[in-house]
């Protein structure tokens, strides 16, 4: 165990070990992440003083969410180690299931969304299934998906082209309704700042009271900070436009929901497992099939919902709701936020990330009105960029590990 | 040694398992008494491991009866082997590598309220099973990937000890720890010999073999190929029997007096 030699070897060994760690543990490892945004952001401002403009950064954050929604789902499937290349037609079918029952068929608005949301749900489930238990890659299942759900919804969506949704309904509110009350905005920075630090307060708490060791208590206390001016600086530019977005707070709250689960809970636990050794999940007695299943699952419903809000930001569903970007930029989010490809490492938190740099590259270019062409030369790059770095970090913990 | 009338631990019998075109195990039987190390050798692909993973049902049997205290059992599933106190610990270690140790060490079997994790919990029992065990991990909250090859192993040995095990199973245990850890592990073996626990102990090494194990159980080509007592039986048999050398219907008849 111990390293023979000088403590040059000692020191370099020590080094490679902490960077290696931080390239793949989980927040450490967004670092890059945060620093590529806040280029993007400085660049965009310089090109254009607008970009950072409370009404611009209020647009982004409700812009952000439909597909945050289908990256949260995306990172489901990517820590078993799988794929879902079918989630934008999925979120097109369920709104368009949607506004069929609800705009045509004449059926309330809540059992019309709840139906759509189910919709997905089912669909990841026939997903998971021939992936699970037949044994289809799912790279071929989803891609079935892909086609074969984008067909349903032409079909669904048939006769009646585009459908424009009520704007007063509760969809609609979904990205239109803004809390613009200034102590909303401010009340939610307060609960998130303060909910962190009493969970890692507790937790040292607990620790120490175990014997275990704990995180030191300045970390928490410079994490607290930051967590506190980010926040309230959020708050304060949303408060400059409409106030805090109801589709934001949303996003948030099933992000941090999300993110317990997976961190939190022997469900959670499951799903890293199988994406860190299926061999080993299923020797431990995971149901692995189940678990695989419910990713699909989880990632389809999350599809259903950023639908929803997808439809909800441009109020009507039509048969060109689905494009082809959705996805890529669902699935691109999840990995630019530092989700990895290879399973079993990632966080929700990628989603937000992932999303914000995307997004930002959108609005950058349309604010300065160059071609989408430049936007998706942009994206690309800086998806591959996210890929190399997964690549790389993803390698050099196994050749640490072999050594 | 176990009282003659108590029955044994683990007794398997009429075991088969096929794997496509090759037939694995062919009509096996083995018994492990509690407070007795059985060491089961074998050559490369003699089926050893196959056995390992059918009781631990991870790969169940064809066809075949298991006895556990002398109650016939059903093992269909790696649950019902970590129901009845069955430890493994696999050849190719089944670690989680993105998991961290506490992760590995409580996979499949959490502290958990109401479905949320209790890690510090966890966390507090993993050092105290590792400090037991004398075993140095730098961090238990690093992802196992980035051990070396020794530590994943004395994990992997440390996870079928978490718990109350009353047959611990150890695939090739010491083959890629240092002389020192492998002392450790012969060590650990004895003492749970003496704690009266089973322990099937498969290894390349006689060295080793002769030194813990009470009794040798010898697998050549998926088939029992003898059951030696380890004080009364030379290096040469056992290699003999293991290679096929003498392999004819009296060294097993003798072997299998030896067995009663
Ligand atoms: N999952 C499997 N699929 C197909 N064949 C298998 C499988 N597992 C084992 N076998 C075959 O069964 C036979 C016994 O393999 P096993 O791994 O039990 O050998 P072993 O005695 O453990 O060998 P070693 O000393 O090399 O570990 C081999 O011929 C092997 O090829
Ligand atoms: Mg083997």
């Amino acid at each position: 165990m111990s390293v023979p030699g000088g403590s040059t070897v000692r020191g370099a060994v020590r080094f490679a070990d902490t960077f290696g760690r931080r390239l793949g543990g989980g927040t450490i490892g967004s670092v890059p992440v945060v620093l590529g945004l806040l280029a993007i952001w400085a660049v965009f401002q310089i090109l254009n003083p607008h970009f950072l403009s409370p009404r611009n950064l209020s647009n982004l954050s409700v812009d952000i969410v439909g597909t945050g929604m289908l990256a949260l789902g995306v990172i489901f499937v990517l820590l078993v180690g799988e794929i879902d290349l079918s989630v934008g037609s999925v979120s097109g079918l369920a709104s368009a299931l949607y506004a069929v029952l609800n705009v045509n068929l004449g059926m309330a608005e809540p059992p019309a969304i709840v139906l759509g949301v189910l919709c997905g749900t089912a669909v990841g489930f026939v997903h998971g299934f021939f992936t699970a238990v037949v044994g289809v890659p799912a790279f071929v299942v989803t891609l079935a998906g892909l086609l074969g759900w984008y067909g349903l919804m032409l079909f669904i969506m048939g006769t009646y082209g585009t459908i424009n949704l009520n704007d007063q309904g509760l969809v609609a509110q979904l990205t239109n309704y803004y809390f613009s009350d200034v102590a909303a905005a401010y009340a939610l920075a307060a609960l998130g700042t303060a909910g962190y630090f009493l969970t890692a307060w507790r937790g040292v708490k607990r620790r120490r009271a175990a014997g275990v060791p704990t995180r030191p208590p300045a970390v928490i206390a410079l994490r607290t900070g930051a967590l506190a001016v980010i926040a309230f600086a959020a708050a304060y530019v949303l408060n400059r436009f409409q106030g805090l977005p109801l589709a934001l707070l949303i996003f948030l709250v099933v992000l941090v929901v999300l993110d317990y689960v997976l961190r939190r809970t022997t469900y959670g636990r499951m799903i890293f497992a199988l994406g860190g050794g299926v061999e080993a999940a299923r020797r431990a007695g995971i149901n692995v099939a189940w678990v695989r299943t419910s990713a699909f699952m989880m990632s389809s419903t999350m599809a259903a919902i950023g639908g929803l809000f997808l439809a909800s930001r441009i109020n009507s569903v039509s048969q060109t709701s689905v494009t082809t970007d959705l996805l890529m930029n669902a699935i691109a989010a999840a990995v630019i936020g530092g989700t990895s490809l290879f399973g079993g490492r990632g966080s929700t938190w990628s989603a937000l990330l992932g999303v914000l740099v995307i997004q930002s590259i959108a609005s950058g270019v349309a604010l300065m009105d160059i071609q989408t062409a430049v936007q998706f030369m942009i994206t690309g790059g800086v998806l591959l960029l996210a890929v190399v770095i997964d690549s790389l970090s993803h390698r050099a913990q196994r050749a640490h590990g072999r050594a | 040694m176990a009282q003659p009338s108590a029955p044994p631990l683990l007794a398997l019998s009429g075991v088969f398992k096929r794997f496509g075109a090759v037939q694995a195990l062919t009509d096996v039987e083995l018994e492990i008494h509690a407070g007795e190390v059985i060491a089961l050798v074998g050559d490369n692909g003699a089926g050893k491991s196959t056995l390992v993973k059918v009781i631990a049902g991870v790969e169940p049997a064809d066809t075949g009866t298991v006895e556990w205290r002398g109650h016939p059992v059903h093992i269909g599933r790696p649950h019902d082997a970590q129901h009845l106190g069955i430890a493994t610990v696999y050849q190719d270690l089944a670690l989680c590598d993105n998991l961290d140790v506490v992760g590995n060490l409580f996979l499949g079997r959490e502290l958990s309220r109401i479905g949320v994790l209790d890690e510090v919990e966890m966390e507090r029992r993993t050092r105290a099973l590792l400090a037991t065990l004398s075993i140095r991990i730098p961090d238990v909250r690093r992802p196992v990937v980035s051990l070396s090859g020794g530590q994943r192993q004395t994990v992997a040995i440390s996870r079928a000890l978490l718990g109350e095990p009353r047959l611990v199973m150890l695939d090739e245990p010491t083959a890629a720890l240092g002389i020192e850890q492998t002392a450790q592990v012969l060590d650990l073996v004895e003492r749970l010999r003496e704690r009266g626990l089973g322990v099937l102990l498969i290894s390349h090494n006689l060295g080793d073999v002769k030194a813990v194990a009470d009794w040798v159980a010898v697998l050549r080509l998926g088939r029992n190929n003898g059951f030696f007592d380890v004080t009364t039986t030379s290096q040469e048999q056992i290699v003999s029997s293991i290679t096929g050398a003498s392999d004819n219907a009296v060294t097993r008849r003798v072997a299998r007096e030896g067995e009663l």
